[in-house]
C-alpha cells in the first residue's frame, strides 16, 4: 500500500502523536539550519590523551595513592632520618647497649623505654638521651640504622631494577624487532634461564663474588632481566603487526628510528608496570640473602641485615625486629599496590 | 492484539561508567508478533545489543539500570519478574544467538554437553533423552556426523559450524522468541547465506518469532517482515520491509539505504556513506540525535527531540520533517528527491 | 604426543646439563678452600685431602669425572662431613622439607581458592576488598618476616605451638603456615583475576541465556574454567616454597634440605651446595614439565604441538 502512496507532503498522511508542549514550538524554527562544522567537532568525543586518562585513573585509585604517599615519606625518612639525631650507623657505645625505644610524648604507644620485664632501662642505667627506635647490642642507634638500611635496600633495588630495565629492553627489543633466527636463538637462551630457579643462581653468584652491595646487585640482575625482556618482546611483537608501524615503515623510517619513535612509547606502560614489580622483588631478595647470611658485611646494614639481627634477639628485644620488619613490609606493600594501580591505570584490560 | 508476543515500551537503559551515567538506550518502542521476523538495524553503538540484552536481562546488574519503560512477554512484565522467573524463561521461551560463534561457546565443555545442559535445565529429561535431543538438534541445524560431533569441543568446529551449534543450543527447547544479535557478522559471505537460510527454514518449522539484529541491509531484505532502524539509542523509523525500503521517511534511513552497496550497484549510482560519526551518547541532550549529520537539519532539530509520527499501517518516524509546520521551501523538494533515488 | 614428550624431555636434559656445567665452573671460582680450618692443616695433610677428593686433577678431568658420577646418581662426598655422600645427605633431609612443603601447598591452595573465589563472586563488595587486602599483605610481607612474627607471637607469647623444635606433627604446623602465606596470596589473586576474566567472556552470557541458574553458571562454567590455569601456578609456587624453605627451616629448626643448604653455604661445603643446587633445579624443571602435561590434559584447546588450537 505504501508503495503506491503518492509523495504528498508527509504530514497529510501521517497522524501526529501529540504529547505535550508540542504545539508550542514556534513554527519559525522549522527552517533549515545545519550544524556548522566547528560545532559538530565539539560534540565529538573529547580527545583525552592516553597518558592523561591513565593518570586520572591512577589518581582515583585510593590504594595506589596512599602507597605513593607512604613511599615518598619513607624515601624522605630514609634520606633525612640518619641525620635527624647525632648518632651514626656504625658508632658503638657499649654502655648504651640494648636500650628499648623511647620517645618523649609517645610513651603511651610503647616508646616508653621499658624492657620486656617492664623496667625503665633509661632510668636504671641513667641514660639521659632518648633512642627513638632503641639500640642494638653494641649500643648503635637503631633509628639511624633502620633509615640507613632503608636507604641501602632501596638503592640496591633501584639499581637492580634499572639494570634489568636496560638489559631487558635492549634484549627484548632486538629479539622481537629483528625476529627470525636471531629471535629464535635469543628465545632459547631465555628459555634455559627460565628453567633455573633464579634464587639458586643468585646464591651461587654471591658465593663467587663475595657478599657486598655490588655483588648483590649483579647477582640479581643476572636472572632479573629475563622477565623484562619477555614483556618487551611480547609487546613489540604485538605492536609490530599494527598499522601505524607498517605505515611508517613504508614511509621509509629506519629501524632504530622506528624503535625509538613508535615502539618505545607504546611499550612504556607494561615496562613501567614491570619495573614497579621488580623493585619489591629485589628488596625481598636482598633481605632474603641477608637473612641466610649472604648479605652485607657489618657495620653496613640493610633492612635484611637488621631483620636478621633483630630476629636473633627477638625473644628479649622484640623491638629490634619490629621496626625493620615494619619498614620492609610497608615498602613491599606500597610497591605492590602502586604496581597494581599503575597496571590498572595503564591498561584496564591487562589484569593478571 | 492477541498475537503480539513481546512488547518493548519506552525502554531507557543507562550504564554507570567511569565518566558518569551513560544512557545507551533512550526510549525504544516495538512489538513482536508470533512467528514474524523483526530486523533491528543501525550502525555500531546505536544500542541494538543493549536493547536485546535488556530483554533477557543479560546486562551486568551492577552497572546497568533500566531507568524507564517496560518489557512485556505474553502480557507479563519481564522487568517485574523475579530472578527465578526470568531464568525459567531464558532458553525455554526466549533464546539468544550471539555475534561471535568463536567466543560464545564454552571452550572446555563438549558441545553436546552444552546443549544438554540447557535442555535439562528446562525439561525433565534423563541424560539419555537430553543427549538424544542434542543429537536431533545438531542434525536439524545440518551438522554432518552429528553423533560423533556431540563429543567434540568447540575448537574442533569451523566458525560456521559453531554458529550452527549455537543456533541448535538456542532452539533446543523450542523457544517462542529467538533474538539473533548479528548472527552472521563474524562469518564469511557464503557461510552467512547458509546460516540465514537455516534460520529461515527453522523458523518455518517451529514458528519462532525472530528479532534479527544486523548492520547489513542485504540480510534485512532477505529475512525481515518488519524493520526497525536505530540511531543514537532510539528507533528512528519502523515499518514493514516495504515501507522502510521503498518509502523511507527518516533521513537516516535514507542514508543507510544509499550506503548499501547492492541497491546502488543495481542502479549504477555511486556509493554514498553517511558523513560524520555516530553521536557521543554521553553528551547527547535534547534535540534530534542525527542533527549533526542530517542533510535536512532545521533549527528545531537542535533543541527539540522529534516524536514518533505513526501512520495507520504502523509506519512510525521520529523526524521533524513530518511536522506540519515545516516551511514550504524546506519540505519535500530534497526529501522527495532523495526518497525517489531509492524508490 | 610421543614426539612432543621426547622433545620436551630432550630440552629438559639440555637445560639440566647447562645448569650442572655452570654450577661446576662457578664452584671452581669460589674463594677459599673447601676444607674447614685449612690453616690448621699441614701442607701434606692438604695434599692428601686434595688427592682424596680428586682436587689435584686438572679442572677438565674433575668435570668429566663429576658428570660421569652424576649420571650414576653420585654427587660426590661432603667436604665437611667425613665420609658422607652428598646423595645420602640430600635423601636424609628431603622428608621434612617435602612434608612441610606439601602441607603448605595444600593449606595455601585451599585458603587461596576460598579467598579468591569468594572475592570474585562478591566482586567489589567488602568481602572482596577484605580478601584482596589479605592477598596483598600475603604477597608483600616477606615469608621470613611473617615466620619470625608467627614464632614470636604464636610460639613464644602464646605458647600454643612448639617453636624451633622438630618433634611430632604439631611442630610442622608453624613452618607450614608460614610457608603457605605466599601460596595463599598468589593463588587467591590468580583465581580471582581468572574468574573475573571468565565472567566477562561471551560464553558466560550464552550460559546465562540458556537459563542456567546463577550458581550453575558459576560452578560449571566460571569456576571450572578458572581452575584449569591455576595448575600453571604450580611451577612458580614450587619455587616460592623452595625459596621459603631455605629461611623457614632455619627459623623453625626443621632438619630439612633448606636448612642443610644454608648451613653448607655458611661453611662453604662445595659439593653439598652443588648437589642441592642441581637437585633443586632438576626438581623445578620436572615440576614445570609435569604441570605442562597436566595443563594440556585439562584444557582441550591445547594440543601437543605446544600452542592453542
Ligand atoms: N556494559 C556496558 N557498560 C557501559 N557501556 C556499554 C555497555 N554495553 C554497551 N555499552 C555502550 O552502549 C552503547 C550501545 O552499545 P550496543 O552494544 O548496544 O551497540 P550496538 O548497536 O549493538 O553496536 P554493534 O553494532 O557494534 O554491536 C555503546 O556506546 C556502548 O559503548
Ligand atoms: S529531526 Fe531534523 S535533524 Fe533529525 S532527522 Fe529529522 S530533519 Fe534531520
Ligand atoms: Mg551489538
Amino acid at each position: 500500500m505504501t508503495k503506491n502512496t503518492p509523495n504528498l507532503p508527509p504530514h497529510q498522511d501521517l497522524q501526529v502523536q501529540n504529547q505535550y508542549a508540542y504545539d508550542e514550538i514556534p513554527s519559525d524554527l522549522f527552517v533549515k539550519a545545519p550544524l556548522d562544522h566547528r560545532k559538530s567537532e565539539e560534540i565529538g568525543t573529547p580527545a583525552v590523551s592516553f597518558w592523561k586518562e591513565a593518570f586520572q585513573r591512577l589518581i582515583k585509585n585510593r590504594g595506589a595513592m596512599i602507597s605513593l604517599i607512604l613511599l615518598v615519606s619513607l624515601i624522605v625518612l630514609a634520606l633525612i632520618g640518619p641525620g635527624m639525631n647525632e648518632f651514626s650507623y656504625r658508632e658503638q657505645n657499649l654502655t648504651h647497649s640494648n636500650l628499648p625505644p623511647k620517645i618523649e610524648g609517645l610513651e603511651w604507644v610503647g616508646f616508653n623505654g621499658l624492657n620486656s620485664q617492664g623496667v625503665d632501662q633509661y632510668a636504671e642505667r641513667d641514660v639521659q638521651i632518648n633512642y627513638w627506635f632503641g639500640t642494638d647490642e653494641f649500643g648503635r642507634d637503631l633509628w639511624t640504622r633502620v633509615w640507613r638500611g632503608t636507604q641501602i635496600s632501596l638503592f640496591i633495588a633501584l639499581v637492580a631494577a634499572a639494570l634489568d630495565l636496560v638489559i631487558g629492553v635492549i634484549y627484548g627489543g632486538i629479539s622481537s624487532f629483528y625476529g627470525g633466527r636471531i629471535d629464535n636463538v635469543m628465545q632459547r637462551i631465555i628459555e634455559i634461564l627460565m628453567g633455573i630457579p633464579n634464587l639458586i643462581v643468585i646464591i651461587l653468584f654471591i658465593l663467587v663474588l663475595e657478599p657486598g652491595i655490588t655483588s648483590i646487585i649483579l647477582a640479581m640482575v643476572i636472572t632479573g632481566w629475563v622477565g623484562m625482556a619477555r614483556v618487551v618482546r611480547g609487546q613489540v611483537l604485538q605492536l609490530k603487526g599494527q598499522e601505524f608501524v607498517l605505515a611508517s615503515r613504508t614511509l621509509g623510517a629506519s629501524n632504530p628510528r622506528l624503535i625509538s619513535k613508535h615502539l618505545l612509547p607504546n611499550v612504556m606502560g607494561p615496562i613501567i608496570v614491570t619495573v614497579m614489580f621488580t623493585i619489591p622483588t629485589a628488596i625481598f631478595f636482598e633481605a632474603f640473602l641477608s637473612f641466610i647470611g649472604l648479605g652485607l658485611q657489618a657495620p653496613l646494614a640493610s633492612l635484611g641485615v637488621l631483620i636478621e639481627d633483630g630476629y636473633k634477639s627477638m625473644r628479649y628485644f622484640p623491638y629490634k625486629l619490629i621496626f625493620p620488619a615494619l619498614v620492609i613490609s610497608i615498602i613491599m606493600i606500597s610497591f605492590n599496590l602502586l604496581g597494581d594501580g599503575l597496571r590498572d591505570a595503564l591498561d584496564p584490560k591487562m589484569r593478571k | 492484539m492477541t498475537n503480539t508476543i513481546l512488547t518493548v515500551e519506552d525502554l531507557h537503559v543507562a550504564f554507570k561508567t567511569q565518566h558518569g551515567k551513560l544512557t545507551a538506550v533512550r526510549g525504544v518502542n516495538f512489538e513482536l508478533k508470533k512467528g514474524e521476523t523483526l530486523a533491528i538495524v543501525g550502525e555500531s553503538g546505536s544500542g541494538k545489543s543493549v536493547t536485546a540484552k535488556s530483554i533477557m536481562q543479560l546486562l551486568p546488574k551492577a552497572t546497568t539500570e533500566v531507568t524507564k519503560g517496560d518489557i512485556h512477554y505474553n502480557g507479563e512484565s519481564l522487568l517485574k519478574m523475579s530472578k527465578n522467573q526470568i531464568t525459567d524463561l531464558r532458553g525455554s521461551e526466549i533464546s539468544m544467538v550471539f555475534q561471535d560463534p568463536m567466543t560464545s561457546l564454552n571452550p572446555t565443555m563438549k558441545v553436546g554437553k552444552q546443549i544438554m545442559e540447557g535442555v535439562q535445565r528446562h525439561e525433565r529429561l534423563t541424560k539419555a533423552q537430553a543427549r538424544e535431543r542434542a543429537l536431533d538438534m545438531l542434525k536439524l541445524v545440518g551438522i554432518p556426523q552429528a553423533e560423533s560431533r556431540l563429543d567434540n569441543y568447540p575448537h574442533q568446529f569451523s566458525g560456521g559450524m559453531r554458529q550452527r551449534v549455537v543456533i541448535a543450543l538456542a532452539l533446543a527447547c523450542n523457544p517462542k522468541v529467538l533474538i539473533a544479535d548479528e548472527p552472521t557478522t563474524a562469518l564469511d559471505v557464503t557461510i552467512q547465506a547458509q546460516i540465514l537460510e537455516l534460520m529461515k527454514d527453522l523458523q518455518k518449522k517451529t514458528d519462532t518469532a525472530i528479532i534479527l539484529i544486523t548492520h547489513d541491509l542485504g540480510v534485512v531484505a532477505n529475512m525481515a517482515d518488519r524493520v526497525a532502524v536505530m540511531y543514537g539509542g532510539k528507533i528512528v523509523e519502523q515499518g514493514t520491509l516495504d515501507e522502510i525500503f521503498y518509502s523511507p521517511k527518516h533521513p537516516y534511513t535514507l542514508g543507510l539505504l544509499r550506503s548499501m552497496p547492492k541497491l546502488n550497484e543495481d542502479r549504477g549510482q555511486p556509493l554514498m556513506p553517511i558523513a560524520g560519526s555516530p553521536p557521543n551518547l554521553a553528551t547527547l541532550g535534547e534535540g534530534c540525535a542525527f542533527a549533526a549529520r542530517c542533510p535536512h537539519t532545521m533549527a528545531v532539530c537542535h533543541t527539540y527531540t522529534p516524536r514518533d509520527t505513526v501512520s495507520e499501517t504502523g509506519h512510525s518516524v521520529a523526524c521533524w520533517l513530518q511536522d506540519s509546520r515545516v516551511s514550504k521551501e524546506v519540505d519535500k523538494t530534497e526529501l522527495v528527491e532523495s526518497g525517489n533515488s531509492s524508490t | 604426543m610421543t614426539r612432543y614428550l621426547l622433545q620436551r624431555i630432550g630440552f629438559m636434559l639440555i637445560t639440566l646439563f647447562i645448569i650442572v656445567t655452570a654450577t661446576f665452573f662457578l664452584m671452581q671460582l669460589l674463594p677459599g678452600t673447601p676444607f674447614t680450618n685449612p690453616e690448621k692443616l699441614t701442607d701434606s695433610q692438604l695434599t692428601i685431602l686434595n688427592a682424596k677428593y680428586g682436587l689435584d686433577q686438572p679442572v677438565a678431568m674433575q668435570y668429566i669425572q663429576y658428570i660421569g658420577n652424576l649420571l650414576q646418581g653420585d654427587l660426590g662426598y661432603s667436604f665437611q662431613h667425613e665420609g658422607r655422600t652428598v646423595t645420602s645427605m640430600i635423601s636424609g633431609r628431603i622428608g621434612p622439607s617435602a612434608f612441610i612443603g606439601l602441607q603448605a601447598l595444600v593449606i595455601g591452595a585451599i585458603m587461596g581458592l576460598l579467598l579468591g573465589i569468594v572475592s570474585a563472586l562478591k566482586h567489589n563488595s567488602i568481602l572482596d576488598y577484605g580478601s584482596v587486602t589479605l592477598a596483598v599483605l600475603g604477597m608483600s610481607i616477606p615469608s621470613f618476616v611473617f615466620a619470625a612474627l608467627l614464632q614470636y607471637y604464636v610460639g613464644v607469647k602464646l605458647g600454643w605451638l612448639p617453636v624451633a623444635l622438630w618433634e611430632g606433627y604439631s611442630s610442622t604446623l608453624l613452618p607450614s603456615i608460614a610457608l603457605s602465606v605466599t601460596v595463599t596470596a598468589t593463588v587467591a589473586r590468580f583465581i580471582r583475576s581468572e574468574m573475573l576474566e571468565v565472567i566477562g567472556q561471551d560464553y558466560i552470557i550464552t550460559a546465562r541465556a540458556k537459563g542456567l541458574k546463577e550458581n550453575q553458571v558459576m560452578v560449571k562454567h566460571v569456576i571450572r574454567n578458572a581452575l584449569i590455569p591455576v595448575v600453571t601456578m604450580l611451577g612458580p609456587l614450587a619455587v616460592s616454597i623452595m625459596t621459603g624453605t631455605l629461611v623457614i627451616e632455619k627459623i623453625f629448626a626443621v632438619p630439612g634440605l633448606g636448612e642443610q643448604f644454608t648451613l653448607s653455604i655458611l661453611v662453604l661445603d662445595y659439593s653439598v651446595i652443588m648437589g642441592i643446587t642441581i637437585f633443586y633445579s632438576a626438581l623445578f624443571i620436572f615440576v614445570v614439565f609435569v604441570v605442562d602435561i597436566i595443563y594440556s590434559l585439562l584444557d582441550p584447546r591445547i594440543n601437543y604441538k605446544g600452542g592453542a588450537a
